[in-house]
């Protein structure tokens, strides 16, 4: 399967923070082609195993596979929906923004906007609460009572679309390009002798704080472990220190990270010709390694990063090749003390 | 094709201000099969038909509504390959940002971002975002690379959608006013008692051209704007300040920006929608302007009506419209046509 069809079977399901059973499901599908050890736990995390030989350490890899939403919180009288978000939402883009509800069945919804004709100049200037804003559904209170429940979720709506160079843009591509770039590098390492035990994790609730990753990594207890997340890449108003989409995998350092793991990667992307850059990071990562670096006694972790544009939007943005020079990388890395062509 | 079938493939069709082109072709394809049909696209665009009926009236009845939708329009390359674009039309900014878009003919998909909230400052975070700070992104990395697939002029569309939404309603792109144009299609195929005159108007979203070039070809005596009006009717928002409200019939104005609406004309309206059974309800809002304007002004000056549907999210990349409107539109202006026939044009 190319990573454009893994980011299209991955994207179409939703899995917002706390309900991801959809996501993981669809996940664990793919899991099911390069592994047989696969499971998914009562929080949603879906973990895959690829043995290594015996006694041979323990790598985990983790992205997550939560992405951001809302939770309803109330229904009007008046049938229109509350919520609150679920994740890190931008107030400034859901005015008339298309929502789905995983109620009983799934509902389609608009996040109502007062029309241009019927507010102030003073008004269009502002952006509403997230918890003030009412979703709209065309259902009476008394239809929708049958239908949705206070902590049903929402996800924001937007079509998998492909730009130009390879570029895709989706909703939830934070953290489904992750899964994608761990999918490609299980992909390259099938078949092949192991030094590792390679477990792939694709956690719940990163994007509530992420206690998806850390109990997991503290029943696999890893000896190393490397997350992969989607970082900031350059756009308007983002700052030009970032990098551009294609500009390869982003190796992360900071005071959490494994400095020597992050010399041995960076290392390796020079020598193999894989695109990447260095992103350095003065404290916590905002991602998993967070979590997963203390768990269980401490593993030595890693930070990979896929530059990704309009994060947390329902457009963002990330180019294939990106995707594809993290899952080598983590291929790479693996692989990196055995001879050439050693297969089982 | 009933009225919801007509209005959903009318929906799906691109026609932004300036470019309706591709509404026209669906219309006259359709106008085609009707008989008595008199049709002809006049030099901006406008799609006008004049309709035999069973008698000749004294008097001139038009009937309009608009085929152009609000859009976006590329006008200029960054150097970093993203797009500037200008609003098409009254666009509130504040549904841009996050959205899908179609640009040029090609209909190359690309998508407005936003910068990551968590790089905005906290000042950032509660503030709309000008459309002069906006870019479309259609993924390509140099203004030499984007020059080869876009042009500045190129028009930008929001992808079609169109689905039932909830009880009795529907969700849709540019309902504003293919409804309009749904409706007179639809009524174009009646046995007319009388010959009236209809235009499928170009670029009402961006000042009424179209109609005012129509008001001068076809000097009509009466014309009705038929339209699709901002419903309100949502939380927070109390009394007139909504303006209609969906499922409540069709929306009478009396005023608007562009209009003030002769008071005979409006209560005879009410009048015949009550002899009708018709629901019908009064525009609260001063607000908004339509065609009816260049018509009222237009040659002679015609005696103008605004007959709408309410319609929320409208000027957004989705409206909701409640069948049950559209179809209390529609009876309202067969029950006008009847009663300009019965009065020989002498409303």
């Amino acid at each position: 399967m190319t990573t454009l069809d893994t980011l299209k079977t991955l994207c179409a399901a939703p899995g917002v923070a706390g309900e991801e059973f959809p996501a993981a499901e669809a996940a664990a599908r793919l899991l099911r082609e390069v592994s047989d050890a696969v499971e998914i736990d009562a929080f949603g995390n879906v973990t895959a195993a690829l043995p290594g030989e015996d006694g041979a350490p323990v790598i985990l890899l983790d992205a997550h596979i939560d992405q951001i939403g809302l939770i309803v919180t109330h229904i009007e009288e008046n049938g229109f929906l509350r919520a609150a978000s679920c994740g890190g939402i931008d107030r400034r883009l859901m005015l008339g923004q298309e929502v789905r509800i995983l109620g009983r069945k799934p509902l389609s919804g608009v996040v109502a906007a007062k029309p241009p004709h019927l507010s102030t100049e003073e008004e269009r200037e502002k952006v509403p609460e997230i918890t003030d804003l009412a979703i709209d559904t065309g259902f009476s209170a008394e239809t929708l009572r049958e239908l949705v429940r206070p902590g049903d979720r929402i996800t924001l709506c937007g079509e998998f679309s492909e730009l130009q160079n390879g570029c895709v843009s989706s909703p939830s591509l934070d953290d489904r390009a992750g899964a994608a770039a761990i999918l490609h590098a299980l992909r390259l390492l099938k078949g092949k002798k192991l030094p590792y035990t390679v477990c792939a994790l694709f956690s719940a609730q990163e994007e509530t704080g992420g206690p998806g990753a850390a109990v997991s990594a503290f029943r696999a207890k890893p000896d190393e472990a490397i997350a992969v997340d989607v970082s900031f890449a350059r756009s308007e108003g983002v700052p030009d220190r970032f990098p551009r989409l294609g500009d390869g995998a982003m190796i992360g350092i900071a005071p959490i990270l494994n400095r020597g793991m992050f010399d041995e990667l960076l290392a390796l992307a020079k020598e193999r010709g894989i695109p990447h850059t260095i992103e350095a990071m003065g404290g916590s990562t905002g991602t998993n390694a967070d979590g997963i670096a203390p768990a269980a006694g401490g593993v030595r972790t890693g930070l990979l990063s896929i530059p990704q544009r309009y994060m947390h939007t329902p457009v963002e943005a990330v180019r294939l090749s990106d995707v594809e020079a993290v899952g080598e990388l983590i291929a790479a890395y693996i692989l990196r003390d055995m001879a050439e062509g050693e297969e089982e | 094709m009933n009225l919801i079938e007509t209005l959903e493939a009318l929906c799906r069709l691109p026609g932004v201000s300036g470019n309706e082109s591709e509404v026209a072709s669906f219309l006259l394809s359709q106008i085609e099969e009707i008989d008595g049909c008199e049709a002809r696209v006049d030099p901006l665009g406008s799609v006008i038909v004049r309709k035999k009926g069973k008698r000749t009236p004294s008097r001139k009845l038009l009937l309009d509504a608009h085929m152009d939708e609000v859009g976006l329009m590329v006008n200029g390359i960054a150097e970093d390959g993203s797009l500037h674009f200008t609003t098409v039309g009254g666009i509130d900014p504040r549904v841009l940002a996050g959205r899908q878009v179609l640009v040029g003919e090609e209909e190359l998909p690309g998508v407005i971002g936003a910068k990551p909230i968590h790089l905005q400052t906290a000042a950032e975070r509660g503030k709309a975002v000008p459309v002069r700070d906006l870019r479309i992104d259609i993924g390509c990395s140099s203004k030499e690379e984007a020059a080869e697939l876009v042009r500045p002029g190129d028009t930008v569309t929001f992808p079609a959608v169109f689905s039932p939404f909830g009880e009795g309603m529907f969700r849709g792109k540019a309902i504003d006013d293919r409804f309009g144009c749904a409706v007179l299609l639809d009524i174009l195929k009646e046995d007319l008692p009388c010959d009236c005159t209809f235009c499928f108007s170009v670029q009402e979203e961006t000042g009424g051209y179209g109609a005012a070039a129509a008001a001068f070809s076809e000097q009509p005596d009466f014309a009705v704007a038929v339209e699709a009006t901002s419903a309100g009717d949502l939380p927070g928002v109390s009394g007139p300040q909504a303006a209609c409200s969906l499922g409540k019939g069709a929306v009478l104005s009396f005023m608007d920006k562009g209009t003030l609406y002769p008071g005979r004309l409006y209560r005879l309206c009410e009048e015949v929608a009550a002899r009708g059974n018709i629901p019908v309800q009064p525009k609260t809002a001063i607000a908004g302007r339509n065609d009816a304007a260049p018509y009222q002004r237009a040659a002679g000056g015609a005696q103008v009506l605004a007959v709408s549907a309410p319609c929320r999210y409208i000027h957004s990349p989705q409206c909701v419209i409640a069948e049950a409107d559209m179809l209390a539109v529609r009876s309202l202006l067969l029950a006008l046509i009847d009663e300009f026939d019965k009065k020989d044009g002498n409303l």
